[in-house]
């Protein structure tokens, strides 16, 4: 019983993590209509620009602000400069297919290398803002600590945040608008290309968290983000990439799903887990469990 | 003449859609852009709203030349576009779609009483103001699709084709109140229609358009009454 | 010789074409030093890479990052029926085609109904994982992986002939029989098939083709290219280990199928050898900044990134395409 609680509750708090990169991933593809795979690279710059000021400063906290800056700075400027580049070289040929994906992952990789060459490949690690220890109830510990509590709480609260935002400011109004229908968006008066670098920009910002939070118990290094940019992704699709409340959702039934193979089966099998949780979406459901009807695909 | 349109060309690709085009609205009439399918019509409203660019020719909207801007500069400048069959996003509300078009006034006020000026016009939008827009009928997505445009309050409303795909009493509702708005609003209107009869009866001015060129251009009344024209576009 | 008698004028051109390669490699490899003749070695091994990589994306459209993955359960398998079964060599690279046939027949039935992003993120999700699972499992090594040991040189070829020069021969041989074979394939139906499903999806469906089978047709010899090239990567670092099938590397045959043009086979073997010769330049210009740790180790990956983005950008298709396209203009 202890078990199950447990590793739910564990799931809950490592799918959360995933959640944010899920709907960074779901923000881009919804206004630009590109999976942004470069999302791993700019979190993980962020999370360094992070833990450099959470090092110094010894504020957890602060880190976290300085990486929701970065990222979103990071986020618009991939926009205003790669992207527009990217799409003004409009492609044909055989390359068209493949184009954008590719220099997605090419710009992943640039990062990366930026951020190896200025910190190096050894792993840092940043001193959690609450504690690690399981919460002990009368006589048992359970495994789920304060700072899996933290991480929950931190992630809901963004996320309302991003709700808010989205339903019930103008912002987010153009937001959508621009992500359904950029056309009539346009002729609405709505300046779309600024709202899309917006929108990117917030994304980045939410990769920068997502980024902390996972270091906050984690390693950091130039790869450390690749598995959350993986299960960012899987969730995404679980949800429906249109959907952002699908991916979170997503991200939930994956965390807990994962948390529970690690628990009841072994360590080994997690990642084939995921990968299996993702190979069956995507040949049952291809448009995500919170689809209706007919999908907006690539 | 507040719209001066002069030698305006635009291409798709290789094919001339407009061809040399040249026409004039006053402030505050309604002309009918008439003709076939694949005449050019679109294309023309296109580009005098900014989403398609002009090869060649130019284009005087109150005393300012306006090829070449984007279309969210254009609509600042007081012109609507409702593009043809989709000028409606369905997963918005109602209420949101026509808050959509007010946004970049940046007043709240101005835009309430917007909503409820538009409201005033189209009552259903208001008895369905806060569901989905892809929950209404073809006729109230017409009606939602112009309550938006005029949110932005236009002084030149571009309109393509509102009567496709509607029933006839509909349509009859859509054009009278096209007609309406236009005196009341003192709007500057260009209706696209391949509903020539109806589109010409509201109408001031009548254009025809055939492979992007103009072939007609006179009061709505003549064109109703001039035999080619009869024969070609009003089935009589 | 009932072949020879068979065979129409282009293909004997062909192989006698490749013949000819051969014989030069051959004299180039005894003229050569032995770091050389290593990255010889290498240069066939990435050629036979960036052919399954041409094949798969292409042609046949589906932009994979996985073939990484697949190279490495060519390694691996080669490895382990090397080892535990005492085979000979040459069934050890003969079953890490199988193997890796059998995996990309598996990933592409999944994958079939993919595109673009989708197809992306779940091989992206293979490359990154796959490293991991070799981490877990005892039998496949671990980190420190298993052992590749091709043996040496047959004693006939004397006391001068290096382990490398074995390994260029084995790996020219190999990558000289994939790339005819593979060439044969492309031109044939197959080839067009995977051409027009690419082009037009629609259209190629509405013909009859039936476009999920031949999708997974051309991963399973994708893969098994993949899965060739990885066994012979495992002969030439003598070592099949997680460490040598990295995402990094699924990058790197990404990076140079699209410079030296995604749909040319011919350019694989312009991309092999800029591949090899990244590390190299990385290398100059790290010492020119003074070298250190960092710079040495992320710059080669740098350079590849760079190289990517500015080749989908500015020559999608190849430096091959604005040559052609400026012959073009020039004729007309």
């Amino acid at each position: 019983m202890h078990k199950l609680l447990e590793t739910i509750l564990i799931g809950i708090s490592t799918g959360s993590i995933y959640a944010l990169m899920s709907i960074a991933l779901v923000l881009v593809w919804r206004s630009t209509r590109v999976v942004n795979f470069a999302q791993a690279g700019q979190a993980v710059l962020s999370t360094y620009i992070g833990f450099e000021i959470a090092s110094r400063t010894e504020i957890f906290w602060l880190g976290l602000a300085f990486a929701i800056a970065a990222g979103a700075l990071l986020g618009a400027g991939v926009d205003y400069f790669f992207m527009r580049v990217l799409f003004k070289h409009a492609v044909s040929g055989a390359a068209a297919v493949v184009a954008p994906v590719i220099a997605t992952l090419g710009l992943l990789g640039l990062i990366r290398g930026v951020v190896g060459l200025i910190w190096g490949g050894e792993f840092k690690s940043i001193k959690a803002p609450a504690s690690t220890d399981g919460f002990t109830i009368g006589e048992t510990t359970i495994p789920f600590s304060a700072l899996n509590l933290l991480v929950i709480g931190t992630v809901f609260s963004i996320l309302i945040v991003l709700a808010i935002v989205f339903q019930r400011t103008n912002l987010g109004l153009s937001l959508r608008a621009s992500a359904y229908a950029p056309e009539i968006a346009q002729l609405a008066g709505i300046k779309t290309a600024r709202v899309r670098t917006i929108g990117w920009a917030i994304a980045g910002g939410v990769g920068g968290v997502a980024g902390m939070l996972v270091t906050s118990n984690n390693f950091l290094s130039p790869y450390s983000l690749d598995l959350l940019l993986v299960f960012g992704f899987i969730a995404a699709v679980i949800g429906g990439l249109e959907s952002m409340v699908g991916s979170v959702v997503g991200a939930l039934l994956l965390g807990i799903t994962l948390t529970f193979i690690l628990n009841y089966v072994g360590t080994s099998l997690v990642f084939i887990g995921g990968f299996v949780v993702l190979i069956l979406v995507l040949l049952v459901k291809p448009d995500g469990i919170m689809a209706k009807g007919r999908a907006r695909r690539a | 003449m507040s719209l001066n349109v002069s030698n305006l060309t635009v291409h798709h690709g290789a094919i001339c859609a407009v061809n040399q085009v040249s026409l004039a609205v006053p402030t505050g009439k309604l002309a009918a852009i008439i003709g076939a399918n694949g005449a050019g019509k679109t294309t023309l409203l296109r580009a005098l709203s900014g989403l398609n660019q002009p090869t060649h020719g130019s284009v005087m909207w109150k005393g300012e030349k306006i090829v070449g801007l984007k279309p969210e500069v254009l609509v600042r400048r007081g012109i609507s576009h409702v593009s043809e069959g989709k000028s409606v996003i369905p997963e918005l509300t109602v209420k949101e779609n026509l808050e959509l078009g007010a946004i970049w006034r940046r007043n709240a006020k101005e835009s309430k009483e917007s909503i409820d000026h538009v409201v005033s016009i189209f009552p259903r939008l208001g008895e369905r103001i806060q569901q989905r827009a892809d929950t209404l009928s073809g006729g109230e997505r017409q009606m939602l699709a112009i309550g938006r445009a005029i949110m932005s309050k236009p002084q030149l409303l571009l309109l393509d084709e509102p009567s496709l795909g509607l029933a006839p009493l509909v349509i009859e509702q859509i054009f009278q109140t096209i007609r309406d708005l236009t005196t009341s609003m003192n709007l500057t209107v260009l209706l696209v229609e391949q509903n020539a009869m109806g589109a010409l009866q509201i109408a001031d001015l009548g254009i025809v358009l055939n492979l992007g060129k103009v072939v007609a251009m006179n009061h709505a009344q003549v064109l109703i009454n001039d035999p080619a024209v009869r024969a070609a576009y009003l089935g009589y | 010789m009932e072949l020879w008698r068979k065979a129409g004028l282009a293909v004997r051109k062909k192989v006698a074409f490749f013949i000819l390669i051969g014989w030069a490699l051959l004299l180039i490899g005894d003229r050569v030093d032995e770091l050389r003749v290593y990255q010889g070695a290498q240069i066939a091994m990435y050629t036979i890479a960036l052919a399954s990589i041409v094949l798969l994306t292409g042609y046949s459209g589906q932009v994979s990052l996985g073939n990484g993955a697949m190279m490495a359960v060519g390694g691996y398998a080669a490895a382990l029926t090397l080892n535990n079964l005492g085979s000979p060599v040459w069934f050890a690279f003969l079953m890490a085609i199988v193997a890796s046939a059998l995996f990309g027949a598996f990933l592409g039935t999944a994958a079939a109904r993919l595109s673009g992003p989708y197809l992306a993120g779940t091989t992206l999700a293979l490359a990154v994982g796959l490293p991991e699972i070799a981490n877990q499992f005892a039998f496949l090594g671990g980190v420190p992986g298993l052992l590749f040991d091709v043996g040496f040189p047959p004693a006939r070829f004397g006391e001068e002939f290096s382990q490398y020069k074995w390994f260029f021969w084995i790996a020219s041989f190999i990558a000289l029989l994939a790339l005819f074979i593979t060439s044969n394939i492309l031109q044939s139906r197959y080839g067009r098939t995977w051409r027009a499903i690419r082009s037009s999806p629609l259209a190629a469906e509405l013909s009859g083709i039936n476009s999920s089978r031949m999708k997974i047709l051309a991963f399973t010899i994708s893969s098994a290219l993949a899965g060739l090239a990885g066994a012979v990567m495992a002969m030439t670092i003598s070592l099949v280990a997680p460490g040598a099938y990295t995402l990094t590397l699924s990058f790197a045959l990404v990076t140079g199928a699209v410079l030296a043009g995604v749909s040319s086979l011919p350019g694989v073997v312009f991309g092999a050898l800029i591949l090899v010769a990244i590390p190299e330049i990385a290398d100059v210009v790290a010492n020119r900044f003074g070298g250190g740790e960092n710079l040495n180790n992320y710059l080669p990956s740098l350079i590849v990134s760079v190289l990517l983005i500015l080749s989908v950008i500015f020559t999608p298709n190849g430096p091959g395409e604005k040559l052609r396209r400026h012959h073009h203009k020039k004729s007309t």
